[in-house]
């Protein structure tokens, strides 16, 4: 026997972390970088959510936060299993949404198998709060012999046909050579346009006191637009305890999410689904997608989104011709000033 | 001004010049977007630590700037974390940099309703002088059997666990040696 | 752990997991409190690991896991037991590793009487001081023969014998043996040998106990113990995983021994994917017992001197180990006068006795809790508080802030204004009218302090690694670290006293304290490694650090602070700042930082190793005896002699190290094997045995004896007690609850809740409580619930989940309820909240002097609780409902003669306000 020879995996688990040697490695940049004008851009980036591994930590928030300068988003309890966060928006780029289902998580045995008796309901007092929908409200004193907790980190989609940016009259959100959907602080006039426009409500624009950062501009995750530029991993994807957030070249999460998808279905997991890495979905595929368990209404994801400026060429048209006039009017005031 | 300059890099120029006609992506590029880099790369220096909550023991990367921190991230060479980081070790940043964090020595007199500012010298002098004295009035020289105890019974302390071992190890052996034993931390706790 | 295995810590590291093939993970919430470790569960669980997770909550990491088995809080040592009884039933258990690496084949003493005969105690139980003397559990020790050169200790009084289990220590080693001429019988069928007495002893640990004291069915108990044996073995390995779950209970040590008679059971012991990991919640709360700042404890383990026992250093050592044991406990000498050279350089020397009288005498338990209740009789005049917050982090926060109140001076330093600095002006006593700001006496200094960062030092983590974190920035404003504060301060203390003739005044003067400082006049912390590491004082090598604790000498040749830090300063070179990519060297990492002792990461990795030498399994080789070059090898650092061949057997007379065999893989045993059944060493018995909380809701099945008998009870009017089992008035507090952390935050928030990118994740104190118990007390979601106890009432957001399931146990229908402790009241953190651990009284666990809070009974109504004095007439009101006196719960020995189960608390009747 050779004892050297131990019986541990050769694999190298570096290897098959995200971001660490295939994070920049594409040759393939397709993506929607060229048509923003891009030359030879990068391959383009994205975040795979595995929602099937996330622990609900919220280390993707906070990291968020502390990266971007996102300040606090309110102090308030929402009564909503775990999340204190509620949705996305100006102040809040990573949200971690909780899901408690009477529903077996394939394999899982949840050790629930008993039947209680319910007494009679007391008189409730109405706080006037919902009671409709909301976690572990009294089932009736039916069975509880199944029960999964779902966690899944929301983000921006980074929409191949991205309204948002469709719709925005500045020039401030603007895709980036990574193939991503940026808010150019300096040039956004908060004029709200891109608010409505966004088919998954994510983007907003951050209210709050005189003086907090970027007051009145729409805010959103930038895929840490800074840190790509250097060649670094996003925040969130970064802190991620167990790779949920997995971050790298879009074609190649695809990939890893199709792969992993075929792992779930194998071992039970039937229910389990991609959602948003189509690229013939309503948005063209988004550059953020996740892996689920359930449907995606169950994480407050539009079933089927649609870009909501699907009338597009008109508008390039419209767009085309206005540039030609502002380029004249320009060119027409700076002949008159020149000394 | 380099009239000809300036008017190349307008937007509306670059979208009607360049591979961006609809003014989308490279052409509408501000000068500040350009110029964006992340303040890991921009720091003086880059010091490797701990992260202070829990025992896993996660690599931290300390990012200094100015001689302020300005960014803590996970460390992935760790093989402990390999760079990641829960909410609170993310949180380290803020944990340091807050500005509701104290940093100023505070003394409150007997029966006072209020805080008074004090020097830590001032603060550190009337400490010793306070534990000489309590160490005295408490102190037992032998048990009622008379053997010996050389202890005092006139201060206690307890430690959080997130203190170094060294400091620790001083706190132990000055109590110690000031005879005083009811040292305790949060291992007990 | 230290009595099981002869080491406190855990026995592994965090990155072995992936080489489990089954997880338990029990008495732990790792993926909350551990989301960056639990990274290694889900690496285990990706090549196919089963993960189970007992607990009475559905919690983030049950989410997580295979299965989850909720559980009634308390009743962990049943659910053990009966993995125990199913594994020697069935005889699933490792027999070759059990044979030679465990005390299984010792006899145990004629005398020996189990719980089942004396109704609920072992013997040697005083119910007058609720105390065991242990003698009676002694192995039968072989009178035939002749005890060789070391003549006469045979003979040596029971007296002796039982004094030197002066109890297991924080955390401690092994516990000490006369020596190891004990009868054997390698057949396992003697019927008082170690294995036929713990068979006996969990031959009632059924399906149906479980499932009556548990609540847990015969299918998940089935489950789960086919699950473990099936993946233990030569071939696969099962971790167990616990943290405070644990600990936090009056019977805390007794969790813990009951997984690791699992696991020696099993063969998981001292191999890759095996071991049992203790979870710690603090950076360095490791670093905290081997340096520990408590009160009995010494560096590396050695127990402070109790007067008495301890009254010299012959006496000391003697009591450590005796010198005709077995292990590395017989170089105590050699441990203690390094340490008191490292403290008193010059002035320890030969002559007397290196100074061993410098050190101060205990008396009896100085621990926090005791502590506190001097306070409230004034004997106390000055309290540090050093990074800690016992007025919200504490149990019965009420006690301690009452306590904080009767003090002279109070020194505070912390990173934020917390709770314990401000009770004088924002404590809930303040509210209630219990204490006045104007009449508080109380002198309080804050002093801000320094961060992580703003430092250099080491921190030792969960597995017992020490690593060095660098300081990036000088601290802000006022700001100092703890190592300047005390440098600067034992200066003052030093120059005060330096004319001093008082004799109790030289060991401060004769202390070395003279450390390099730098331009802001703060002590070097390398220096101060350098220290605790050792150093050669004489000699050629005079001035060279030690490189292991094998070079310390007995003599005062050598100095060593801390005998199991000795190596991490090795060659001169700072070992905890090795920072190699995990990535550029082996899965185990030997070369990232310092790991205690002498840099290993799994302990007893000698029996990873069959009694020949050879690993178990190729899947499993880990270390092994390469006969080639005579030596052991692997890809750890071998936790056993390094050139003593498997075959070496002790020649007659040996002790200590020279006496382990060569398949002795407990090196730090007194017999050098894992214990099985602990013959001294422990207060409480030799083998874990089921007994009810504090407070409970059902009455102890399987005997009269409801708690455990040797629990520290404190009969105190501030610290009342609830009703237990069918005693009157428990009807009362009909739920119980259990206190745990939120991944969103760090104990009692000092670090957390000032923060509020973590405040806004989890801003208000909540309880967690299933629909059913909802609609029985009308709690509605995300209104307001009180929870109430004899201590107080507090008030807490109601959160009602699926995720808490009611149990049956006991015939009874049990709601459990979950409190994160996080939240306390004070006016500068961003997010505040009623504390918790005001809802717990003190009673402690013997050994270790550790608090139930895991685990106590309450009710619960719907709405806010009284505010001012009106809080004070409720609990009150309840108090005197429930029958409350100061009796209740601090009965020890509960007898079924005469009277049944109301006689337990004695007079009942008698109200108490």
């Amino acid at each position: 026997m050779s004892p050297q020879q131990s019986g541990f995996s050769e694999t190298n688990l570096w290897d098959n972390l995200p971001g660490t040697k295939n994070g920049f490695s594409s040759t393939d940049p397709g993506g929607p970088a060229p048509d923003a004008g891009w030359e030879a851009p990068p391959s383009r980036k994205g975040f795979f959510t595995d929602t099937s591994i996330c622990i609900g930590c919220k280390a993707c928030e906070v990291a968020c936060k502390t990266w971007n300068g996102v300040p606090e988003d309110g102090l308030d309890m929402l009564g909503s299993s775990y999340d204190n966060t509620g949705a996305l928006g100006a102040s809040t780029w990573r949200h971690v949404a909780f899901i408690e289902q009477r529903k077996p998580l394939g394999s899982q045995d949840t050790g629930v198998t008993i039947t209680l008796p319910e007494p009679a309901p007391p008189p409730q007092v109405d706080l006037g709060m919902p009671a409709f929908g909301l976690p572990g409200a009294p089932g009736g004193g039916d069975e509880r012999s199944e029960f999964r907790w779902l966690m899944s980190s929301d983000v921006c989609k980074h929409c191949t046909n991205a309204a948002c940016l469709d719709v925005c009259p500045t020039g401030s959100l603007f895709r980036t050579e990574f193939g991503t959907v940026v808010v150019q602080e300096d040039i956004c006039n908060g004029c709200g346009y891109c608010v409505p426009a966004c088919p998954y409500g994510v983007i907003d624009r951050r209210i709050g006191e005189q003086g907090t950062k970027n007051v009145g501009i729409a805010q959103k995750c930038t895929l840490c637009y800074d840190r790509l530029g250097v060649d670094e991993t996003p925040a969130c994807a970064k802190a991620c305890p167990t790779q949920s957030i997995q971050f790298g070249d879009v074609d190649e999460l695809r990939e890893r999410a199709a792969k992993r998808l075929e792992t779930l279905h194998a071992g039970g997991l039937g229910e389990a689904r991609l959602y948003g890495e189509d690229p013939n979905n309503g948005v063209g595929g988004t550059g953020a997608f996740f892996l689920l368990l359930d449907e995606p209404e169950v994480y407050g994801f539009p079933p089927d989104p649609i870009v909501t400026t699907a009338d597009l060429p008109r508008m390039w048209k419209n767009a085309g011709m206005a540039a030609v006039g502002l380029l004249a009017a320009a060119v027409t005031v700076f002949a008159g000033r020149r000394p | 001004m380099d009239i000809r300059k300036t008017f190349l890099e307008w937007p509306v120029v670059r979208q009607l010049t360049g591979g961006d006609p609809l003014g989308r992506g490279a052409a509408v590029q501000s000068a500040h977007t350009k110029a964006i880099t992340a303040r890991t790369k921009t720091a003086d220096r880059v010091v490797r630590s701990v992260c202070p909550y829990c025992a896993v023991g996660c690599g931290q990367r300390v990012f200094v700037k100015d001689e302020k921190v300005v960014q803590i991230e996970g460390d992935p060479d760790s093989p402990v974390s390999r760079g990641r980081l829960c909410p609170k070790g993310s949180a380290s940043t803020q944990l340091v940099t807050s500005p509701g964090r104290a940093t100023t020595m505070l003394y409150r007199a007997p029966r006072s309703t209020t805080w008074q500012r004090i020097g830590v010298e001032e603060a550190t002098d009337m400490i010793a002088d306070r534990m000489i004295e309590s160490r005295s009035r408490r102190w037992q020289d032998t048990d009622e059997q008379g053997r010996p105890l050389r202890r005092t019974m006139g201060m206690a302390a307890l430690g959080g666990a997130t203190l170094d071992n060294e400091e620790n190890y001083l706190i132990k052996k000055l109590f110690t040696a000031l005879g005083a034993i009811q040292i305790e931390n949060q291992a007990r706790i | 752990m230290g009595a099981s295995f002869g080491r406190g810590g855990a026995t592994g590291f965090l990155q072995d997991l992936q080489n489990a093939d089954c997880i338990v993970i029990q008495g732990s919430n790792m993926a909350e409190c551990h989301p960056v470790g639990f990274q290694w569960v889900m690496e285990a669980k990706a090549r196919g690991a089963r993960v189970i997770h007992v607990d009475p909550r559905f919690t983030r990491t049950s989410a997580l896991a295979d299965t989850h088995v909720p559980i009634r809080a308390g009743s962990d040592i049943v659910f053990l037991g009966a993995i125990i009884n199913y594994i020697v039933s069935n005889e699933k258990y490792f027999h070759e590793y059990v044979l030679n690496y465990t005390n299984a084949a010792n006899l145990v003493s004629k005398d020996f009487q189990d719980v089942d005969d004396l109704d609920g105690v072992f013997s040697g139980y005083d119910p007058q001081t609720g105390k065991y003397d242990t003698s009676s559990w002694a192995y039968d020790a072989n009178d035939d023969e002749p005890a060789g050169d070391a003549g006469g200790q045979g003979d040596e009084s029971e007296e002796s014998a039982s004094s030197r289990s002066a109890g297991h220590e924080l955390g401690g080693h092994g516990a000490a043996l006369e020596h190891t001429k004990v009868k054997r019988d390698e057949t396992l069928q003697h019927p008082r040998c170690v294995f036929q007495v713990l068979k006996r002893h969990y031959a009632r640990y059924t399906p149906e106990l479980v499932q009556e004291v548990c609540g847990v069915t015969p299918e998940q108990l089935l489950d789960v113990c086919e699950a473990v044996t099936s993946n233990s073995g030569r071939e696969r390995t099962t971790t167990w995983v616990y943290s405070v779950g644990w600990t936090h209970h009056t019977v805390g040590v007794q969790y813990i021994r009951g997984s690791a008679i699992i696991q020696l059971l099993l063969g998981n012991m001292g191999r890759p994917g095996g071991g049992i990991l203790a979870l710690r919640g603090h950076a360095s709360i490791q670093g905290s017992t081997d340096i520990p700042t408590l009160y009995n404890l010494l560096p590396g383990y050695l127990p402070m001197p109790m007067v008495g026992t301890h009254d010299s250093l012959d006496e000391y050592v003697a009591q450590i180990a005796s010198p005709d044991q077995k292990g590395f406990w017989t170089n105590a000498r050699t441990y203690t006068v390094n340490l008191l050279k490292a403290w008193w350089g010059d002035a320890a020397t030969a002559e007397n006795d290196f100074a061993f009288d410098y050190l101060p005498k205990l008396s009896g338990d100085h621990g926090t809790y005791a502590t506190v209740m001097s306070m409230l009789k004034d004997e106390i005049d000055g309290y540090f508080l050093l990074g800690q917050t016992p007025a919200v982090g504490s149990a019965h926060g009420r006690m301690q802030r009452l306590g904080l109140a009767h003090l002279k001076w109070l020194v505070v330093r912390d990173l934020n204004l917390i709770e314990s600095a401000t009770f004088w002006k924002d404590g809930p006593e303040i509210e209630t009218g219990e204490l006045r700001t104007e009449e508080i006496d109380t002198e309080v200094f804050f002093f801000p302090a320094a961060a992580h960062v703003e430092k250099d030092g080491t921190f030792t983590q969960t597995q017992r690694m020490l690593q060095w974190h660098h300081k990036a920035v000088e601290p802000p404003g006022d700001a100092q670290s703890e190592l300047a504060f005390f440098y600067l301060l034992g200066q003052k203390l030093r120059q005060r006293l330096a004319d001093s003739t008082d004799e109790r005044d030289r060991p401060l003067l004769d202390l070395t304290w003279d450390y390099p400082v730098d331009e802001h006049g703060d002590p070097s912390a390398e220096a101060v490694l350098a220290e605790i590491n050792g150093v050669h004082l004489t000699g050629e090598k005079a001035g060279v650090p030690l490189s292991t604790f094998n070079e310390m000498k007995p003599d005062g040749s050598t100095s060593g602070g801390c005998w199991i830090y000795a190596g991490v300063y090795a060659d001169g070179v700072n070992q905890s700042a090795r920072r190699k990519p995990g990535r550029e060297q082996s899965w185990v990492a030997p070369e990232w930082g310092w790991a205690w002792p002498a840099n290993r990461r799994i302990l007893y990795n000698r029996a990873a190793a069959d009694p020949d030498g050879k690993p178990w399994s190729e899947r499993k080789a880990y270390v092994w005896w390469d006969s080639e070059q005579e030596k052991w090898t692997g890809h750890d650092v071998p936790d056993f002699e390094l050139k003593k061949p498997p075959s070496y057997r002790p020649p007659e007379g040996a002790a200590g190290p020279a006496a382990l065999r060569g398949d002795d893989p407990f090196i730090m045993q007194a017999d050098g094997v894992g214990w099985l059944y602990a013959p001294t060493g422990l207060l409480d018995g030799p083998l874990p045995a089921h007994y009810e909380p504090q407070e409970s809701p059902i009455s102890n099945p399987m005997y009269s004896q409801q708690a455990s008998p040797t629990r520290e009870v404190f009969s105190r009017t501030d610290n009342y007690s609830n009703p237990s089992g069918d005693e009157p008035g428990a009807e009362v507090f009909p739920y119980v609850f259990t206190t745990y952390r939120l991944t969103e935050h760090h104990t009692a928030g000092g670090m957390s809740r000032w923060q509020p990118f973590l405040a806004e994740l989890q801003p208000e104190f909540f309880c967690e409580v299933s629909p059913e118990l909802a609609r029985q007390r009308g709690l509605v979601n995300n209104g307001w619930a009180t929870i109430i106890t004899a201590r107080t009432a507090v008030e807490a957001r109601v959160l009602v989940t699926d995720r808490v399931v009611p149990l049956r146990a006991g015939g009874k229908e049990i709601h459990q309820i979950g409190l994160p402790y996080h939240w306390g009241i004070g006016g500068d953190a961003v997010v505040t909240g009623d504390s918790a651990n005001d809802l717990l009284g003190v009673t402690l666990d013997p050994n270790v002097h550790i608090q139930e809070s895991k685990v106590a009974s309450c009710d619960i109504q719907p709405g806010r609780r009284p505010r001012g004095p009106a809080l004070l007439d409720y609990v009150a009101a309840y108090r005197k409902r429930a029958g409350i006196t100061l009796d209740t719960g601090n009965e020890l020995r509960n007898l079924a003669s005469g009277a049944n189960g109301g006689s337990r608390s004695g007079g009942v009747k008698e109200g108490a306000s």
